[in-house]
């Protein structure tokens, strides 16, 4: 169609070049998974097993036919029976009707069909679009087609065997015990599921028993690592574990100051655990937050029924109250009072930036802080502290990554030692503070962004969701040492982040498209990978990320495009995410209720009285580890299964260092 | 007590004689942890009043014992109300500058007896007719605090300054200004207020221009200037993109400046008087080629994205992270846009409509404060009403057969005699009052006496002043110890010595 597109016939037949590319010899994996994959076996059995195949390679190749554009003619004019949507619709009733057995083929075929027919590119293609009109009543009435359970049943397994390898292959040791864990975790209920409907991947059911399959892994390998398994400081799975450790500490210490320093540190412990989790379904607690309460809240009064254990506020009046109070608030510092009325203003966004701005604001009431007389600093430093985040809780609820933050400071707090002065205790606390913002956000970002550059290679088609500063740093990277590709941005209602990403990369030069999440299976068709920024990522491998993504990653994973998402370490976090309800974040309901630029004034005044009515603005969504292919971290690129890997063994040491 | 003050007052002014400043109440030992930084972990604002001297504008209404920030507005001078809402968002080291020394010395007077044990306030004197930026500049060395608030010292308001000051802070902003929606003015008499109201309207607006979200200024001019041509900077609407023109708006003169900013504009720009008419519309124009930040400055606040070499790199980058997170403001863009120049924000906080806020700076503006005062936003008074909406004084002394309207007040000690009419209006304290006497929509300030069988509308009539028998009086203003002589009948006339 149009120039540009030209070149991206390339790496369109090189789909698979995300596995090749991370294995050191490309050719070996390839050559055996044509052969021994699924693949292999429907191109053989018969003509009938080719056309779903070619089916499902349709909407892939359907959309923008740049590798057809000499022949478009001739391709019209077999083609237009069925539009790729009609052609969807017929696609899931075949699935009814076959129990889903293709589905795994179908996640195997995405991906094969390029790889074997790759060097033929061109022609081949054109012979699927000839094919494709009849090939969907074929199947329509050979409802059992030419896949057998067995076919079915190796493919998921073959799979997961070239992802393992893959990772391991990556060049980490660790990973390799990671993933082997993760394999024989994962395989079992992968058996399962064959005996069940395979349609449904995604079935909650199914999803929890992988994740309880893992989360019995993690136990058992906890239980190895034992010493320190004690010392997570959440609440549910380790809770046994960590109570008897500080008494345990107690009684060895016999000097009474160490002595204060251990309740301290239990008290502390135990005031650490409600951060993130608290549920503003129980009432008793509500009431005894909102007394301590510092920003007024109403609460609303369409409240979703769903999420009642999430705070739901009224918007409108939080901002003028703060501000009105702005000098009466004697307990909160000026710079971190600037900082939450930025997060509930929502002028700042983005993990990474609401972070370093929270840092930097403790940083600098560190600074400013000195101890009452009579007091300890240790304790003193720590309530005040806890004070604050209080505070920034009230005015946005923290993220993941803010926690993680919080608790390395904290620890760092416990930890200085008794005898250091109180300007060098506050000095060693601002240097360590400016440690973590450099090493585990800044420098974690430029590794990360070394190893991503090497996933992009000259003519692809990158597609990335909202607004990830990582992302945005790759790309630009990239782009500046002299990469040729094109990058989809998706973007989504109400915040519109993409703009603020577009509008930096159009400035730098770089081809862009914009499109918004609706379009987002029509663009995936000549996307070739999908870079995605993380809020957080759980240690099953759930990805906790902007609204939006979950849907994003899916439709790549049905288009066989590779996920990449990029994280910070320090973002992991060591608790297991099975849902998007359990921990979310609701946003300002007027949000999506009013429509920019169109004058619905009237509309909305109509709309906010009815009790019927109930708007619910998902900040978060968590996607299942089975649709991420990769995650880039600052310790290299692990799988998803490979996250508890780091928080036991990294993380560990940074927070109780 | 006064002639102590009086003395030490003296002695100060020989030992700095060429010093604009003078320090009334405290004393050099006090007066050291006053000036310096407010404690570290209040906000780091420190708070002017502009209090005026002797208005030409309320010529006379005000005299040498009432300078304007001692008019009396429901029998409390007009500084009180803006002390009170100060107070009440916690703010309680001000620094109030005023124009002239000896009503400096008066309003220092009545400060250190109102609230001396309250508030925490240095009075500091300026030369007269130096305008508004004049008294900054001259009192600028004592402003050591990151931020500025200014207040002017005739706001009648019950508009929080703290959320002027949150809106700075949460911009990191050169200048915040805030606009509230223009007062009613003209009598409100029930019924017959329409067609007064337009004649009364005042013939200046403030034109504002405001980005499509309404939180940056993109243009003002105050009233003076509108008859001339007005010109907008291209470059300001290319980068905004949409402007939005108000003019029902009126700029409320609570300002919160970033101090290194003032400071420079008021060094590089010595011609300026006025902050409204001058610096406010300065630093709009300039916002973005800016000046006023010296690249020292800018390495100082680096959070906001003026990322400098010198910086370390990792610094850059985060303060990169930052900036990149917060969503662009039409300064951002327009930075990124072209070669790195430097701008600055120039923000606005609308206050809300139910809100009140007016100044005293006129005498149709007097009436019109007195009026609510006791009337809608009675709220601020501090005075607890009666059922029939009105404050009589426990010891005021009413005539039989005598009337006190609602939205009224008498002081303590007045006497009315009989078949007394009161409406809508303000008896200031141990005022005389005849029988027979009509007062509607007037203010009548202490001690005044009024003769038998007067007739008093929209009137102002001074303390001390004499109205004799039978004088009606309808849209005047008598001088503080003038007398009328009986009989006289008098439209819109000013009554003054020469």
């Amino acid at each position: 169609m149009d120039p540009r597109r030209g070149p991206l016939a390339v790496p369109k037949v090189r789909r698979v070049g995300f596995f090749t590319s991370i294995e050191p010899s490309p050719e070996t994996p390839r050559p055996n998974r044509s052969l021994s994959g699924p693949a292999e076996a429907i191109t053989s059995s018969s003509p009938l097993s080719d056309s779903p195949s070619g089916q499902f390679i349709s909407p892939v190749q359907i959309p923008p036919s740049r590798h057809h554009s000499d022949n478009l003619a001739s391709r019209a004019a077999p083609v237009p029976v069925p539009g790729p949507s009609a052609f969807r619709r017929q696609l899931a009733n075949d699935r009814t009707l076959h129990v889903g057995s293709y589905n795994p083929v179908d996640s195997l075929l995405g991906t094969s069909p390029p790889s074997s027919n790759g060097e033929v590119s061109e022609d081949s293609g054109s012979l699927f679009g000839f094919q494709r009109s009849d090939s969907a009543k074929l199947s329509a009435s050979f409802p059992n087609g030419g896949f057998d359970m067995t076919v079915a049943v190796r493919a998921p397994g073959e799979s997961e065997a070239k992802v393992a390898t893959a990772s391991t292959s990556d060049g980490r040791k660790k990973n390799v015990e990671a993933s082997g864990e993760s394999e024989s975790v994962a395989t079992k209920p992968r058996k399962e599921k064959e005996t069940r409907s395979l349609k449904e991947k995604t079935s909650k059911a199914e999803r929890r028993a992988i994740q309880e399959a893992q989360r019995a892994a993690k136990a058992a390998a906890k239980g190895e690592g034992s010493k320190r398994a004690g010392e997570s400081s959440r609440p549910k799975p380790s809770k046994p574990a960590k109570q008897p450790q500080p008494k345990k500490e107690a009684p060895q210490v016999t000097s009474s100051v160490s002595e204060k320093r251990a309740v301290s540190v239990e008290k502390e412990r135990r005031m650490d655990v409600p951060q993130t989790q608290m549920q503003y379904d129980d009432k008793s607690r509500v009431d005894k937050a909102k007394r301590r309460s510092v920003v007024e809240q109403t609460e609303s009064k369409n409240k979703v029924e769903l999420f009642l254990h999430l705070p739901q506020y009224e918007r409108g009046n939080q901002l003028p109250n703060l501000s009105s109070n702005i000098f009466t608030l004697d307990t909160i510092h000026h710079a971190v009072y600037k900082v939450g009325l930025q997060h509930l203003a929502g002028d700042i966004a983005g993990d990474n930036a609401r972070c370093i701005a929270m840092l930097h604001a403790f940083q600098e009431a560190i600074n400013d802080y000195t101890t009452p007389p009579m007091k300890d600093l240790t304790m003193d430093l720590t309530a005040k502290i806890n004070g604050y985040v209080s505070f920034l809780i009230e005015c946005r609820p923290l993220s993941m990554s803010m926690g993680n933050a919080i608790r390395f400071l904290k620890n760092q707090i416990r930890k200085l030692p008794v005898d250091l002065s109180e300007p060098e205790a506050k000095a060693s606390l601002c240097s360590e503070i400016g440690r973590f913002i450099d090493e585990k956000i800044l420098l974690a970002d430029k590794v990360i962004v070394q190893h991503a550059v090497t996933k992009i290679r000259d003519g692809e088609v990158l597609l990335t969701y909202g607004f990830s500063c990582v992302v945005e740093m790759i790309l630009l990277y990239a782009h500046e040492i002299g990469r040729k590709f094109r990058v989809v941005i998706v973007d989504s209602r109400p915040n519109l982040e993409g703009q603020k990403l577009l509008r930096r990369l159009v400035t730098r030069g770089l081809d862009c498209t914009y499109t918004h999440i609706n379009a987002v299976s029509y663009i995936m068709g000549e996307v070739t990978r999908v870079f995605l920024g993380a809020s957080s990522i759980f240690s099953n491998g759930t990805l906790y990320s902007k609204v939006g993504t979950a849907c994003v990653a899916m439709v790549a994973n049905a288009f066989s495009v590779p996920v990449i998402v990029c994280c910070e370490a320090y973002k992991f976090h060591e608790r297991v995410l099975l849902d998007s309800i359990c921990s979310n974040e609701l946003g300002d309901p007027d949000a999506i209720a009013n429509v920019p630029l169109r004058n619905n004034k009237k509309h909305s005044k109509t709309m906010d009285n009815n009790k019927n009515l109930q708007f619910l603005n998902l900040m978060y969504d968590s996607t299942p580890a089975e649709y991420i292919s990769m995650i880039v971290t600052d310790y290299g690129m692990i799988p998803p299964t490979s996250i508890p890997v780091i928080v036991r063994e990294y993380r560990r040491e940074d927070l109780l260092l | 007590m006064i002639s102590e003050r009086l003395y030490t007052f003296a002695d100060f002014v020989c030992k700095t004689l060429f010093e604009p400043l003078i320090n009334l109440i405290d004393d050099k030992k006090k007066k050291k942890p006053l000036f310096l930084s407010p404690s570290n972990s209040e906000m780091d604002f420190q708070v002017v009043i502009l209090a005026g001297g002797f208005s030409s504008n309320l010529a006379p209404l005000v005299s040498k014992e009432v300078p304007k920030a001692l008019l009396p507005v429901a029998n409390r001078p007009v500084l009180s109300y803006v002390l009170d809402l100060l107070e009440s968002s916690n703010l309680k080291d001000l620094i109030v500058v005023v124009e002239g020394e000896d009503a400096a010395l008066t309003v220092g007077g009545w400060i250190s007896s109102a609230c001396v044990d309250r508030l925490h306030v240095e009075v500091a004197a300026v030369a007269e007719n130096v305008g508004t930026a004049g008294a900054l500049k001259a009192i600028a060395h004592h402003l050591t605090a990151k931020d500025i608030l200014i207040v002017s010292g005739d706001i009648v308001s019950d508009i929080s300054p703290g959320a002027v000051a949150a809106t700075h802070t949460r911009h990191d902003a050169a200048v915040t200004a805030m606009l509230c929606a223009e007062p009613v003015s003209g009598p409100a008499e029930s019924g017959g207020a329409g067609g007064k109201d337009k004649i009364k309207k005042p013939a200046c607006y403030d034109i504002i221009g405001l980005d499509s979200s309404k939180q940056f200024l993109l243009y003002i001019a105050t009233g003076v200037e509108v008859k001339r041509d007005t010109r907008l900077k291209k470059s300001i609407l290319c980068a905004a993109g949409k402007m939005e023109i108000r003019s029902d708006l009126v700029d409320s003169h609570i300002y919160a400046f970033k101090r290194s900013v003032l400071q420079e504009v008021l060094e590089q720009k010595p011609t300026f008087r006025c902050l409204k008419q001058d610096v406010l519309p300065y630093l709009v124009r300039t916002q973005l080629r800016s000046d006023v930040f010296s690249d020292e400055k800018a390495v100082e606040e680096n959070g906001s994205g003026h990322g400098k070499n010198n910086m370390q790199n990792n610094d850059g980058v985060s303060s990169q992270i930052l900036s990149n997170a917060f969503l662009p403001s039409f300064h951002k863009v327009y930075e990124s846009g072209l070669d790195i120049r430097k701008t600055h924000k120039c923000c606005v906080y609308i206050a809300d409509e139910s809100k009140y806020c007016v100044r005293l700076n006129s005498i149709q503006a007097f009436m019109d404060v007195n009026r609510d005062v006791i009337g809608d936003a009675n709220h601020l008074s501090g005075y607890s009403f009666s059922a029939h909406h009105n404050i009589v004084h426990p010891s005021a002394e009413l005539g039989s057969k005598t009337t006190v309207g609602p939205h009224c007040m008498l002081g303590e000690g007045s006497q009315v005699g009989d078949k007394c009419n009161v409406k809508r209006s303000v008896i200031g304290r141990h005022c005389r009052i005849g029988s027979n006497v009509k007062v509607v929509n007037s203010v009548v300030m202490d001690h005044a006496t009024i003769g038998d069988g007067c007739s008093i509308q929209g009137s102002v009539i001074c303390s001390n002043a004499q109205l004799q028998e039978r004088v009606a009086l309808r849209d005047c203003q008598v001088e503080a110890g003038y007398v009328v002589f009986a009989g006289g009948e008098h439209k819109g006339e000013t009554f003054a010595r020469k």
